[in-house]
Parts: structure tokens; sequence; C-alpha cells
């Protein structure tokens, strides 16, 4: 099911990720004001945006989860957002590196878009504590899909409040993309779409390893010798406690298009 | 119709199988004993019938309604007595069962009533810490069948109880209530004796199931090796 | 669900008289941290943004304190089930208990607030108050329906102690955002400014988004 075009699509986002870095060093202007450290937007704010999204798409999925109880969902939505809080941080690293460059701070409370991040970081950051928290997985994966869905209507709410409460000096260069001089524009939407391809690429790789050894782990119970009681003997050793959620033998079987061995 | 009609009924706990392809159907007025060691199940099948956990496959029909689907239908004419009392121990027996009662829109009257029949009358204005387990459990009772139900639904009822009380609670969830019952037991003869059918579980997998009458007490006893 | 919302509504607040473990303890918490801000400031006056930032800061920590103890009693006494048995709307949980926590917060506010403008407040309470309280109510409805929420989430599972404030603060950002901002002009020497509406919509909004979202999950919560 998973794992299908992965090659393809590691190829891809490898070329369309060399082809924006040429582009950034070798292509694109350099900024009158800010000089060559502007060019760490054409990282900062693809990271960023694909981080939103990447939180949004979870909380979609988390609803899909919810409508269908189906668990594939949540593991979806599960990969989604703990790769997005992966590129919230690395936003975040970035932004605040490119606000040293510019304004002399680490950080700096002005900048509505890096204080909004921060605390959906914050917020995001609690997704896996939460999850381990829960022993029984299909409340654990209920529970998750309210949170995903909760946070992701949050994260809109929040950045509008936090736009509202400062006096933005980040420089405005994603406002209006009309106001990027062409040759920005297409470095920057070049950058964005690597970017949005790798966190693809990545979430397919998660999912397609995980669905594996979902798919290894029903393989093994159906080589389980039954016991002469009637209960079935665990070959593998129990499982610890984990975050990350787990198909049900059931969904993994389902997805299978070989039928029972030896039936 | 059959009161309870469960057919290839499972439940997961993550990987774990709970329950798994238990089926039985159980005609109105008539007693299921469920038999089976710690973990077998029976909790779980009493908290499916109840609508409290869903079925993961089969399907379960309690008065001809299909659960989950239906549960809403279902919810008013079961009453489920659990390992918990299901009471707030900071609150009085009258106020816990008005509570509930409240909730049931079941009138102030009937839980006087019920008061009286499990002899807690005196003491129904003691915050129930203060109580006895078996006086809570007593209470615990009233607010099983405080609503009517046609279907009751006993894990171990006469767990915490003195055979005074087991003798006061008799009309209300024994064998004379004419109720539908399910029963969890870990008691072979006892449980036999006011069986109908008996259904035994062992890791969740029905063991055996069979009217009561063509089974012995041994039977059962082999479940718990 | 009115009757239901009632049923519950007199529940709770009869355990909450009988244990007195809510209110007392936000209250309490309140007022000792207006003399800790006292001694951490090294002010004996405060006003404007200032004011209204202590104000609001402590008042969330103290919600907190509401919020973590609102589903106890019923995860740990069996009470979630007694309740799922009934033939009731669901949603009339989140509905009585979004209320219990409204009351609670209102009930120690009578208090803190008074408390406030005596310990530390520097300008007359008198005129700014009903901007104040109206104020007042907007961030308490806020709090109660996400900390009803977040409760709800944090109840039965491990660290639950933990995970409720680390869940709540985030989303209560907002909240504390506006109340403050809109607060604090009408905390500030001199005539009190005006009552900045736009913080009062975004707080409206915000409200009733997280209210509607509330009410939607609910019940995904309560079942096993």
């Amino acid at each position: 099911m998973y794992g299908k075009g992965l090659r393809a699509l590691s190829i891809a986002t490898i070329a369309v990720m060399a082809i924006g870095l040429g582009l950034v060093f070798f292509y694109a202007p350099l900024d009158a004001e800010q000089g060559f450290l502007q060019k760490i937007f054409y990282v900062h704010v693809p990271l960023a945006i694909v981080a939103l999204c990447g939180f949004v798409v979870g909380a979609v999925m988390a609803i899909q989860h919810l409508r269908t109880r189906d668990s594939r969902w949540d593991l979806r939505s599960y990969v989604a957002i703990h790769m997005s809080l992966i590129f919230a941080v690395g936003a975040l690293i970035t932004g605040s590196i490119w606000a040293k460059g510019s304004w002399g701070h680490w950080w700096v409370w002005n900048e509505p878009t890096l204080v909004s991040f921060l605390i959906v970081f914050l917020l995001y950051a609690t997704y896996q504590p939460l999850r381990f928290a829960i022993e029984d997985p299909e409340r654990q994966a209920r529970y998750a899909s309210v949170f995903a869905i909760t946070a992701g209507a949050f994260v809109p709410m929040n950045f509008v409040a936090v736009r509202l409460s400062t006096a933005y000096l980040h420089p405005r260069v994603l406002g209006n993309t009309s106001n990027l001089p062409p040759r920005m524009a297409l470095t920057f939407v070049t950058c964005l779409l690597g970017i949005a391809l790798l966190y693809a690429t990545l979430c397919m790789y998660e999912l397609t390893a995980k669905h594996t050894r979902a798919q290894l782990r029903a393989l093994r119970r159906l080589t389980d010798v039954p016991a002469a009681g009637g209960g079935r003997l665990q070959t593998q050793p129990r499982r610890s406690r984990s975050a990350a959620p787990t198909l049900s033998s059931t969904t993994t079987m389902s997805a299978r298009t070989a039928g029972r061995p030896g039936a | 119709m059959a009161a309870v009609q469960v057919e290839r009924l499972a439940r997961r706990y993550g990987e774990r199988e709970a329950l798994s392809d238990v089926s039985l159907s159980l005609e109105p007025g008539r007693t299921l004993v469920v038999f089976g060691p710690n973990g077998a199940g029976k909790s779980t099948l009493l908290r499916v019938l109840a609508t409290l956990l869903r079925p993961h496959e089969g399907s379960v029909r309690v008065f001809g309604r299909s659960l989950p689907r239906e549960a809403w239908a279902v919810r008013g004419r079961v009453g489920l007595l659990g390992h918990e009392p299901l009471l707030y121990r900071e609150l009085t027996a009258r106020e816990n069962l008005r509570f509930h009662a409240r909730l049931h829109n079941v009138g102030e009257a009937r839980v006087e009533e019920l008061l009286e029949a499990v002899a807690m009358t005196e003491r129904a204005a003691e915050p129930l810490r203060t109580l006895s387990r078996g006086m809570v459990q007593r209470v615990a009772v009233a607010r099983a069948v405080l609503h009517g139900p046609e279907l009751l639904l006993l894990d171990e009822p006469r767990a915490n109880l003195d055979p005074a009380a087991v003798e006061l609670v008799e009309p209300l969830i024994g064998a004379s209530s004419g109720l539908t019952r399910v029963i969890a037991s870990h008691d072979p003869a006892g449980g036999l004796a006011e069986a109908d059918l008996v259904l035994g579980l062992r890791a969740g997998r029905p063991a055996l199931l069979s009217p009561a009458t063509e089974i012995g007490a041994a039977e059962i006893a082999g479940l718990y090796r | 669900m009115r009757r239901t919302v009632g049923a519950l509504l007199r529940k709770e607040l009869l355990v909450e008289l009988r244990t007195l473990e809510s209110v007392p303890g936000m209250t309490l918490f309140a007022l000792t941290t207006f003399v800790v801000f006292h001694f951490a400031l090294n002010r004996n006056s405060i006003d404007g943004d200032l004011a209204a930032g202590i104000l609001w800061v402590t008042l969330l920590f103290a919600a907190i304190l509401g919020v973590n103890r609102l589903f106890v009693a019923d995860a740990d006494q069996g009470g979630f089930d007694g309740f799922l048995l009934a033939p009731v709307d669901r949603s009339a949980m989140l509905v009585a208990k979004a209320l219990t926590l409204l009351a609670y917060l209102i009930a120690f506010e009578l208090v803190a607030v008074p408390a406030f403008a005596l310990l530390l407040l520097g300008p007359p309470l008198g005129q700014a108050l009903p901007g104040l309280l109206a104020v007042l109510l907007l961030g308490d409805l806020g709090v109660a329906a996400i900390g009803t929420l977040v409760a709800a989430l944090t109840v039965r599972t491990r660290a639950r102690d933990l995970l409720g404030p680390l869940l709540a603060l985030p989303l209560l950002v907002p909240i504390v955002l506006g109340a403050a901002r809109a607060s604090s002009p009408l905390l500030s020497l001199g005539r009190p400014g005006a009552l900045p509406a736009r913080w009062l919509v975004t707080l409206g909004l915000y409200d009733l988004l997280f209210g509607l979202i509330a009410y939607a999950l609910f019940d995904f919560l309560l079942e096993d």
C-alpha cells in the first residue's frame, strides 16, 4: 500500500531541492538592506508554511479518524503532526538566526509570526506526552485526534490574535509576493516546493516503515501456535508502552491482498 | 425475539483480544451466567451489553436494537451493577439516588421506595464514605434497578453482601425479579443453580456454551484449571 | 437536555460544597500570588499594562487549579459510567462542567479581584468596574470552555496534573492576550481609558469558536 512511489518521490525531492539551492546562491539577487543573510528567508519561510500546513493536515486526518474509526487515519495524523513539529523547530531556529542577523537579538517579541510559532510549538510539544500517557491504544488514538483537531483550529486563531497585538517589524516579503522581484519569487516558490516535497517524502518513509512493521507483527501472530487451553502464546515479548500508534491487526490484514497462508 | 442476541462478538484492547468469537442468544426472563478466570472477558462482555463499550467485530442486539448504532434506545432499559458502585462518596445515599433518578427521569417516590427495599432508609442521609462496603453495595443495587430496567447486568453481585443483605436484594436482582439477567460469577455451584444458560470464557474465547440443565459444576470448575 | 444539565449542576455544586476542594484553593492561591508579586516586583502599586498582566496571569494560574480538579471525582469514583448509562444527551456533561467551572471562576474572582484592587492596584477601580466586569466575563467564558475540554482530555491519563496545564496554557494565551490588552486602559492612572472594542470582539469570537469545538468533540472523550 505504501512504499510504491517512494523512490520517485525521493528523487523528485532531491532534484527540486538541489535546483532550489542553486537558485538561492546563484540566481536570486542580493537583498539591498540585509545582504547575504536575507537568503535564510528561503529556508525559514517555507519551513514555517509547510509546518503550519502540516498541522492543519494532521487535524483533517484526525477528523477522518474520528469519523471512520480507522486506525490508519490516526497513524497518518500522528506522522503529519510530529513531522510538522520537527519542521516547526527548524523554522524557529532559522527564524532566530535571521533575527539575530537582522536586528541583533536572538529573539524578538515584535515579530508576530515568530511569537505565534513559539506558542504553537509549545502546544504541539505536548502531543506525544499526551499519547504516551494513555495506555489503551484505542483511547490514545481517539484522544490524540481530539487534541489534533483542537490544536489545528487553534493555529489560525493564534496567529490572528498575536498579529493583532504586535506592531509588526517582520520584513513583509511574504505578505505580497507580488512585491517580490520575479527572480526572488521564482527562487522562493522553488524552495517552497522543495521543502514541501521533503516533508511529503519523510512522512511517506515513516508511514511505510510503520505499516511494514505492523504487517510483520500480523504475520508473526498468524504463525503463533495456539496453546492447549485455547489462548495464544506470545512469540514476541510484550511491546513496551509507546506514544506512536499501532495499526490493529485486522486493518493490516485487510490491506493485504494475499489470502491467509495455509488456509 | 431474543432479549440478547450476540454473534461473533470481538473486542480488542490494543493488540490483545479481550473478547473473540462470542455468540449467544438469551430469551427474555432468562438468566445467563458467565464463568471464567480473571481476565477472561466477563466484565468486558457485560460492559459491551451495557453499551459502555462498542463491539469491534460481530453483532450485538439487545431487545432487537443493534449496538452501537442504536445504543441510545437501549440505555434506559439496561441496569449495570459492576465492580464499582458508581456512586459519589461525598454525597449521601439519598442524594446519589436522587441524582440518578433525575438523570433517568424517575420520580423521587421511587427513590424512597428503593431505600426502603434495601433497608437503607435510616442511614440515607449520611455520606457514603461513612458507610460500610456492604451498605454501599446495597445502595448500588438500588441505583442499578432505580429506572426499572428490563435487562440486568450483574458482575459478581453478591460480593460484599452478607446473607441478610443477599436476601434483601433478591426480589430486586434475583431470579424472582422476573427480569432478563446476565451474571458474571465465580461460584460454579451457586451460579449454576440460578442459570438457564451457561457461558464459559477463557482468554476472551467461549470455552463452553450450554443450557444449564445439560452441564455440571465439574465442567465449569474445569475452566479455572 | 436542560433537565440533565440541571441535575448534573446540582450534583457538582453539592459535591463542591461538601468537599470545598476547588474554590477556596483557587482563592487562596490568588491572594498568596498577589503577595508574592508584591515582593517579587518590589512595588507598592502597579497600573496599566503591568497591572492587567499580573491580574490575568494570577487568575489564569488559579483557574488551572480548578481545571485540574474538574473531572477528578468522576474519574475516580466511576461517575462517567453512571452518566454514560443514562439515556441522555452526552453533551450535557460538557455544558454542566463548563458552567460549573464558570461558577467557580466567578466565585473566586469575587474575592480575588477586590483583593487585587486592595493590595496591588494603584488607580481606584470605581469607574472602570463595569468594563472590567465585561472583560472578566468574556475571559472566564473562554477559560471555562477550554478548561473543560482540556480537563476531560487529561483526567484519565498518567501525570494528569502536569499535562493539564501544559495543554491548557498555550490554548489560553489568546485569552490572556485579549483580556490583558482590554483591561490595561481600564487600570491606568488618570482617567481610565475606553474599553478597546476589538479585543472584546476577539475574545468573544475565540470563546465562540472553542465553545463549538469543545461541543463537537466532547462525546469522543467520554466513550470507552
